[in-house]
């Protein structure tokens, strides 16, 4: 991290309107060219129980949510009574003293109570105090009141100049207020002038989605993937895309392969549970050879789980989903902007090799958020369909019989919509001929059938050679090399900064994307020079340690595992290697101690 | 095979003609890649033929249809007959019927299967696909059987019924599928026999006419599986509903003829109403441009612009 590290947490109950102050300052920091992340800890309620939002910004990218709340706003007692012993010395509380009473805080935190009734007798309802608290706040970091106007302007326009400039006036009381009464951080938060965007990784999977040209898009709703369905449904119209509400995942599936086999690119979204119930149908676009795209956002399972929580824990799901062998491709995006590049690249393979492919997401990828610089968004990719037929609506004129199904040395067989003229053909889940002819009950050839299952399985060959290769992270020597997948990405990264600074243990990293087909021979050849493996997983069993064996033969040293329904904290894998270097342990499951 | 049916498929089209060009097909034409593998005698030939016979009629090309089928014996239609298709999985066809309907407009899409298939494991695809009145015709051979796994009860076998898995008789009440569509938002509603072809085919090529979801149930016996409800069984007891002055747009009488059984069984056209766009034209997205899966790939420059500028 850079000079400045920030930390503001809020917290309240479910309806007590934490997203907009959240939203608001959020906003503030990109305008200024801070980067940020936010992640939201909430339950699956939608009124009560507790929500604690942590918004992290910096003048270096922010790798994590950090560990540590430099500014607490808690919106209830039970906020409060939480968060309070988790404040360290020079950090600040914010609270509506009407409502909320302190407890004991540690030396040096400094205590910042307001009284709405006092500072706005006429003012009524809770969302006073949200409003009140982030002006303050922002006095305390140097950000002038100017730009808080501005957005409190852009965010009340529809209801009138009366609500904005009741707002205004809530705001510039509190600003005045923690300008006479509180003591304001050692730094100001700075400008660079330049701005960034600033987004959850559902919005980025959508978007890479549209990007890529995605005509169809359909799911059932299930936390927390839905946010890919309302990023579409919302842009349906504006893009052209067709989506649509399903009656179960096993619809969603299918509609999407309807949709694929006559042409369009088609994405659906779920999370583990209804992942489940598409494990058939996926191996049946393998099978009749059609492309489709199937993003899993996984939250903590088994069963309906923790809905509102997050793990990497269906890695064998996916890996496993279906009967029998069929290709397919799977890809964990390492972070948000790599969510929207990810979907593009997977459909260009799954259009080139003809196979399902899947994209393994989490709730912290998904929705968790963060800032990226708009010129990393860029959406003329390049849009490559493979061998298809009939598109425009026309086609070449056939040559001999056309096969759907010919079996070549790359195992791809040109595929032509239906709707074309001349390439009349029937696509089968049963297993057919290079003609498409059923060979499963009317003369069951084991010669035809391994023919066409080692063409299918073939193109798997094809694709190993295309995935950008995996990269080793920090130093070429290291003490221990950090091994991880997808989303926990930005986390370890951390940990080797803090490992180094603090602790004076030097590590590397390596993070791997694509699962399916496994680069094992890349991995084999940089993990080989690791002095010791740390394989670091959001799951209990290690899926991805014992998968990594399975294909390459390497047995880390140590795991780094946690799977309570919260993501990894820097200081959590930092805690983790100091043990498992000092010979400690061999597997450690770090505490975590923020309870929310 | 019945004769009846053989005569059908010898028959070529009588009023040859033309349409965008196309010299229209005979019978012999959409003849598939094999020769079905049904048990002699079974209902699914008949119900083959008389597809086969309402495309003809029809004047339609081979390449402008798509069968759409799940698992069963009935579901294996799609691969004996010279159009494009989908041999999807068991209980699923009526939901990739659906994608790849919204997909292209332009195809006229025929779902085949068994009652086991559609009323059974794709219960729930049917229920939504026919409120949603999906653009399709559903043909569903209704032997009140599970063929292809040797002979169990399936949804709309009669109560008492005695199967592989009911030895002693079934204690389950059947599925009526006639009254559950009306209720459920189909437009067109109808039910067939194999053994009345021509007016099986009229029956097939109204429902491909019509514009939203079309039912066709249709009495097709296992002659392996279901001594009950056989051939001859059907032929007692059918009666044409055009013969009983039923008025296919009164919703009540429809349900009323919907609910008759026994020594009289109605067949023909239950109910249809045509005031009611199917999907595809209420879906805004295909308002212009043509089916979906021709039009270009991407987003637009200015589109990308507004969109980036929404996050910042
Ligand atoms: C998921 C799944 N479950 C079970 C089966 C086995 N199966 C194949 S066809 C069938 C039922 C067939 O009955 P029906 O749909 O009425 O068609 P019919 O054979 O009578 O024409 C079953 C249970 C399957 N293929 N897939
Ligand atoms: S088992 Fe019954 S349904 Fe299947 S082909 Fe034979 S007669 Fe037809």
């Amino acid at each position: 991290m850079g000079k400045i590290d920030l930390t503001v947490g809020i917290g309240g109950a479910a309806g007590q309107g934490i997203a907009t102050p959240g939203d608001v300052l959020a906003r503030i920091f990109v305008r200024r060219g801070l980067h940020l992340k936010a992640y939201n800890a909430y339950q699956s309620i939608i009124r009560g129980g507790h929500i604690f939002l942590m918004l992290r910004t910096g003048d270096q990218p922010v790798l994590s949510q950090g560990g540590k709340i430099d500014i607490l706003i808690p919106l209830n007692q039970d906020t409060m009574d939480r968060h309070l012993k988790l404040m360290r010395s020079g950090s600040i509380v914010l609270y509506n003293s009407d409502k909320i009473g302190p407890g004991t805080a540690a030396d040096g935190v400094q205590l910042c109570p307001f009284s709405v009734k006092e500072l706005l007798p006429q003012m009524k309802g809770d969302l006073v105090q949200n409003t009140i608290a982030v002006a303050a706040l922002l006095r305390l970091v140097g950000v002038e009141f100017k730009m808080l106007e501005d957005i409190l302007t852009v965010q009340f326009k529809r209801k009138g100049e009366s609500v904005i400039a009741e707002n205004v006036g809530v705001a510039r009381a509190g600003y005045d207020y923690a300008e006479a009464h509180f003591k304001p951080l050692p730094f100001s938060l700075p400008n660079t002038g330049k701005r960034l965007a600033f987004f959850e990784g559902n919005q980025a999977l959508a978007m890479g989605g549209a990007a890529a040209g995605v005509r169809f898009y359909c799911a059932y709703p299930m936390s927390p993937a839905s946010g890919v369905l309302h990023w579409m449904a919302r842009h349906a119209r504006q893009l052209g895309i067709m989506v649509r509400q399903v009656e179960d995942e096993i619809g969603v599936i299918n509609m999407a392969i309807g949709a694929a086999h006559a042409g369009c690119r088609a994405m659906c979204a779920t999370s583990g549970g209804g992942f489940a119930l598409m494990s058939e149908a996926l191996g049946s676009a393998a099978m009749m050879e059609i492309p489709v795209v199937c993003i899993n956002v996984q939250r903590a399972g088994p069963a309906t789980g923790v809905p509102t929580k997050t793990e990497q824990g269906d890695l064998w799901q996916v890996m496993g989903a279906g009967q029998g062998d069929y290709p397919r491709i799977i890809v964990a995006p390492t972070n948000i902007p790599d969510c929207f590049k990810t979907v593009p690249e997977l459909f260009n393979l799954v259009d080139k090799f003809q196979c399902p492919g899947i994209i393994l997401s989490d709730l912290l990828l998904s929705e968790g958020r963060s800032s990226v610089d708009p010129a990393e968004l860029d959406f003329n990719v390049s849009i490559e369909r493979g061998e298809v037929i009939g598109l425009r609506g026309d086609a070449p004129p056939v040559n001999g019989g056309y096969k759907r199904y010919l079996v070549t040395e790359s195992g791809i067989s040109p595929r032509a919509v239906p709707g074309t003229p001349g390439y009349v053909h029937v696509v089968a889940t049963d297993e057919h001929d290079e003609e498409g002819v059923l060979i499963s009950d009317e003369f069951t050839n084991p010669h035809k059938r391994r023919a066409i299952h080692e063409k299918r399985m073939r193109k798997m060959e094809g694709v190993l050679p295309l995935l950008e290769p995996p990269e080793l992270f920090g130093p070429g020597e290291a003490q221990v090399t950090l091994v991880g997948w997808g989303s926990t990405e930005g986390a370890i990264r951390e940990a080797i900064e803090k490992l180094a600074e603090e602790e004076g243990i030097v590590a590397n990293h390596l993070q791997v994307k694509w699962l399916v087909p496994l680069q094992g021979e890349a991995i084999l050849s940089i993990l080989s020079r690791s002095k010791k493996i740390v394989i670091v997983e959001n799951n209990y069993s290690g899926q991805f340690a014992r998968y990594l064996r399975s294909e390459t033969g390497i047995a880390a040293n140590g795991h780094i595992r946690k799977y309570d329904g919260e993501p990894f904290l820097p200081h959590h894998i930092v805690d983790g290697v100091k043990k498992i270097v000092a010979g400690e342990t061999e597997k450690y499951v770090p505490v975590h101690e923020i309870m929310v | 095979m019945s004769t009846a049916i053989t005569d059908i498929e010898a028959r070529t089209q009588g009023e040859a003609g033309t349409r965008h060009g196309h010299v229209q097909l005979t019978v012999k034409e959409l003849k598939g890649k094999v020769d079905p593998d049904w048990c002699p005698g079974c209902g699914d030939f008949g119900v083959l033929a008389a597809l086969k016979q309402a495309i003809v009629d029809l004047g339609l090309q081979p390449h402008e249809v798509l069968t759409v089928s799940g698992i069963g014996c009935s579901s294996n239609l799609p691969g004996y007959i010279n159009a494009y298709g989908m041999h999807t999985l068991h209980g699923r066809a009526l939901a990739v019927a659906t994608g790849a309907q919204l997909a292209n407009h332009n195809l006229k899409v025929v779902v085949t299967g068994g009652d086991g298939d559609g009323y059974g494991i794709g219960g729930n695809h049917f229920l939504h696909n026919m409120r949603r009145n999906v653009d399709l015709t559903y043909l569903v051979m209704d032997n009140q059987i599970y063929g292809l796994t040797t002979g169990q009860i399936s949804p709309t076998s009669v109560k008492g019924m005695k199967t592989k898995s009911t030895p002693f008789g079934s204690v389950e009440n059947a599925i009526n599928p006639i009254p559950l569509a009306i209720a459920g938002g189909a437009t067109y509603v109808a039910r067939g026999f194999t053994g009345q072809q021509k007016h099986l085919v009229g029956l097939i090529k109204g429902g491909i006419q019509h514009r939203g979801f079309a039912l066709i149930d249709i009495f097709s016996p296992c002659v392996t599986y279901n001594h009950d409800n056989s051939h001859e069984f059907f032929k007692a007891r059918v009666r044409r509903l055009e013969e009983m002055g039923h008025d296919p747009t009164d919703f009540h009488a429809a349900m009323d003829k919907a609910y008759l059984w026994g020594e009289a069984i109605p067949i023909g056209l239950f109910w249809k109403r045509t005031d009611l766009p199917a999907l595809d034209e209420l879906e805004p997205v295909l308002a212009e441009g043509g089916p979906l899966a021709y039009r270009p790939l991407g987003v637009s420059p200015e589109a990308a612009k507004s969109l980036i500028q929404d996050l910042m």
